[in-house]
C-alpha cells in the first residue's frame, strides 16, 4: 500500500474531510501521533506524573502547625521505614501474607486450570470458565463481607468445624489470608487456563510418542510454556495483597497490613509524606518483580 | 498425552471442591439476606424479608447506586476512547518507546490500588491544590479502566485481517470511511465487551475510590463500607451485596457472550 489510490480531487469531490483523510493516509507518522497523543497524554500526565510526585513527596515533610505538606527536603520518612519497629514488622508481615496467598493460589489454580483445559469436555469447560469468571465480578466488598459471616464465631465455619473438635480462625491474620487467597483465586486461574489453552496438542502427542510419561510431559513441555501465565497470575495475587487494607479491616481483627499504615497516614495522621514513603515499599517490590519477569513475556498475559 | 483415570478423578475432585468453596460464601450472603438473626447467626433461627424491604426503602442507598452508575458510565466512556486509540496505535505501528507505552497501560492494574489511589490523591490535593470531588473519582477510574478496553481491542485487532483495510483504501475509501465501515464493525463487539468490563470494574472499585472521592461523594461500595459495621445494618448490607452481584452478572454475561462468539 504505497501510493495514492484515493487520488483526492480526481474521482471524488475534494471536501476538507477528504483532504485531511488523504493527507493522513500518506503520513503514517502524523497518523500515529494523533492516535497516541490523547492516551499517552492522559496516562503520562495523570498517572506517571502522579507516581513521580508521590516519590518526591516522600522526601518532604508536614508543617506541624498548618498540617499542610511542606517542601522541606529530608530522608527522615525513608529512614523510619527501616528503623521504626512498627513499620518493619508490618512490612515483613504483609510480604509474608502476600507470598503465602500467591503460592497457595497458584497451587490451587494449577489443577483447576489443568482440569478445565485438558480433562473436561467442551460443555463442562464452558460452564467451569463462566463459574470461575462470575465471582471475579461479584464485588470485592461482598466477598470480604461474605467471609466475615463465614468466619464469625456464630458463623457457618464454626458450625461445620465444631463437631470435628475444631474452631473457626475467626477475625485474625489467618482469616484475612484465607479471604485474600479466596478473592484473588480467579485472577490466578484465568491466565493459567488461557496459557494451557494455547499449548498445541500435537506437542503433547509428540512428547508421548517419544515415550514421555504424563508427568514428564507436564514438567518438560507444559510447564515451560505456561510459566509466563503462572507469573501473570502471581502478579495479580501478589500486588493485590500487597496493597490491601480493607479485607484486613473486615476479617483481620485488630491486625494491620501495609495498606492500613498508608491509609492512617493519609487520614487520621494527616501525614501525606509518610504515606508516600510507605507506598514506596509496594511500588519498589512490584517494579523489581515486573522487571525480573519482563523477559518471560508474562506481561503480555495480564 | 494420556491422562489416566485416577489423575482425572483427582483433578476433578480438587476442582469441584475448590469451586464449592468459591461459591459457598456467596450463597451464605444470599441466605443471610433472609436471616432473621441480625448477627448472621448460623444456622439461621428463621427467615424474613424485612431486610429487603428496608434496603429498597433507603434513600441513601438509591443515591449511592446512581452515583456509582454515573461514575462508571463516565469512566468507561473515557476508557473506551483512550483504550481504543492506544490499541490501534500499538497493533498497527512500530515506534520508539512502544514497550514503555505498553507498560504504562498495565501499570495502573499491576501496582496495588492503594498506590494508584494515594498517587492521585497526592497529585490532586497537594500538587494541583484541587478539592476532591466526583470528577476526581472519574479521572482515577478511567485511568485503571483503559487497560480492559485496550486488552480487548488489541486481542481483536491482532486477529482481524488487515488486507480488508488495504482493500478498502484501494477502492477509494478515505481513512475515516475505512475505519467506520471496515475496522469498526470488526472490533465492535470487543469494544462493547471491554466497555462492559470497564463499567463493572469501576462500579465495584473501593480502594482507589476512597482515596479520590470528595467528602460528599458516596458510591455504592463506599455506602456498603460505611454501613457494614453499623449495628443492625449487617442484614441490609447482605441485601445490597446480593443485588450488586446480580447487577454485575448482566454486563458480564453479555461481555462473555460477545468475546466468545468470534472464537
Amino acid at each position: 500500500m504505497t501510493k495514492n489510490s484515493a487520488v483526492a480531487g480526481e474521482d471524488f469531490p475534494s471536501t476538507p474531510a477528504r483532504r485531511i483523510s488523504s493527507y493522513l493516509y500518506k503520513n503514517a507518522k502524523v497518523r500515529l501521533r494523533l492516535l497516541i497523543a490523547a492516551p499517552v497524554f492522559w496516562l503520562g500526565l495523570v498517572y506517571i506524573a502522579a507516581l513521580v510526585m508521590l516519590l518526591i513527596t516522600a522526601f518532604w515533610t508536614v508543617d506541624e502547625f498548618t498540617g499542610n505538606t511542606k517542601v522541606n527536603w529530608n530522608i527522615d520518612n525513608i529512614v523510619s521505614l527501616f528503623t521504626d519497629p512498627l513499620y518493619t514488622k508490618v512490612t515483613l508481615r504483609t510480604i509474608g501474607i502476600a507470598l503465602a496467598v500467591t503460592v497457595v493460589d497458584i497451587l490451587l489454580a494449577l489443577p483447576i486450570a489443568f482440569f478445565m483445559s485438558k480433562v473436561a469436555g467442551p460443555k463442562l469447560r464452558n460452564i467451569l470458565a463462566i463459574s470461575v469468571l462470575l465471582p471475579l465480578w461479584a464485588s470485592y466488598l461482598v466477598k470480604a463481607y461474605a467471609w466475615r459471616s463465614v468466619l464469625s464465631n456464630t458463623g457457618v465455619l464454626e458450625w461445620i468445624l465444631k463437631p470435628l473438635g475444631l474452631q473457626t480462625p475467626g477475625y485474625s491474620l489467618f482469616g484475612a489470608a484465607i479471604t485474600l487467597g479466596y478473592m484473588w483465586l480467579p485472577y490466578v486461574i484465568l491466565p493459567i487456563y488461557g496459557g494451557l489453552e494455547k499449548v498445541p496438542s500435537n506437542l503433547l502427542e509428540a512428547s508421548s510418542d517419544l515415550g514421555a510419561k504424563t508427568f514428564t510431559t507436564v514438567r518438560k513441555v507444559i510447564f515451560p510454556i505456561i510459566l509466563p501465565s503462572i507469573i501473570a497470575g502471581s502478579i495479580f495475587a501478589f500486588s493485590l495483597t500487597l496493597g490491601d487494607y480493607i479485607t484486613i479491616n473486615i476479617v483481620g481483627g485488630p491486625n494491620q497490613m501495609l495498606g492500613n499504615l498508608i491509609y492512617t497516614n493519609v487520614g487520621t495522621a494527616n501525614n501525606l509524606p509518610m504515606a508516600a514513603a510507605l507506598a514506596l515499599i509496594p511500588i519498589g517490590i512490584m517494579f523489581a518483580y515486573l522487571g525480573a519477569v519482563k523477559r518471560t513475556g508474562a506481561l503480555n498475559n495480564l | 498425552m494420556r491422562i489416566n483415570r485416577t489423575a482425572a478423578i483427582i483433578l476433578g475432585t480438587i476442582s469441584s471442591f475448590v469451586m464449592a468453596i468459591v461459591y459457598l460464601p456467596l450463597f451464605i450472603v444470599l441466605i443471610n439476606s433472609f436471616n432473621k438473626s441480625m448477627n448472621m447467626d448460623w444456622p439461621p433461627p428463621g427467615f424474613t424479608i424485612t431486610w429487603w424491604e428496608k434496603a429498597f426503602g433507603s434513600g441513601g442507598l438509591i443515591a449511592a447506586l446512581s452515583t456509582s452508575i454515573v461514575i462508571a458510565i463516565c469512566a468507561s466512556t473515557i476508557a473506551l476512547l483512550l483504550g481504543t486509540l492506544l490499541a490501534i496505535a500499538l497493533s498497527r505501528y512500530k515506534f520508539f518507546g512502544k514497550e514503555s507505552v505498553g507498560l504504562m497501560v498495565i501499570l495502573p492494574i499491576a501496582l496495588p490500588g492503594i498506590v494508584t489511589g494515594l498517587a492521585l490523591n497526592n497529585a490532586f490535593r497537594t500538587v494541583l491544590g484541587m478539592q476532591l470531588s466526583m470528577a476526581t473519582v472519574i479521572v482515577a477510574h478511567a485511568t485503571f479502566c483503559i487497560v480492559t478496553v485496550y486488552n480487548n481491542v488489541l486481542a481483536r485487532l491482532s486477529r482481524t485481517n488487515r488486507n480488508l483495510e488495504d482493500a478498502s483504501a484501494d477502492l477509494g475509501a478515505g481513512i475515516f470511511t475505512t475505519f467506520r465501515l471496515v475496522t469498526l464493525p470488526q472490533i465492535g463487539s470487543a469494544l462493547i465487551a471491554g466497555g462492559l468490563l470497564a463499567f463493572a470494574l469501576s462500579f465495584d472499585e473501593i480502594i482507589v475510590t476512597t482515596f479520590t472521592a470528595g467528602s460528599g461523594v458516596e458510591t455504592l461500595p463506599i455506602w456498603i463500607m460505611n454501613n457494614m459495621f453499623r449495628p443492625g445494618k449487617a442484614p441490609v448490607v447482605d441485601v445490597v451485596a446480593v443485588t450488586t452481584v446480580l447487577i454485575s452478572i448482566v454486563p458480564l454475561y453479555f461481555a462473555n457472550r460477545l468475546t466468545r462468539e468470534e472464537k
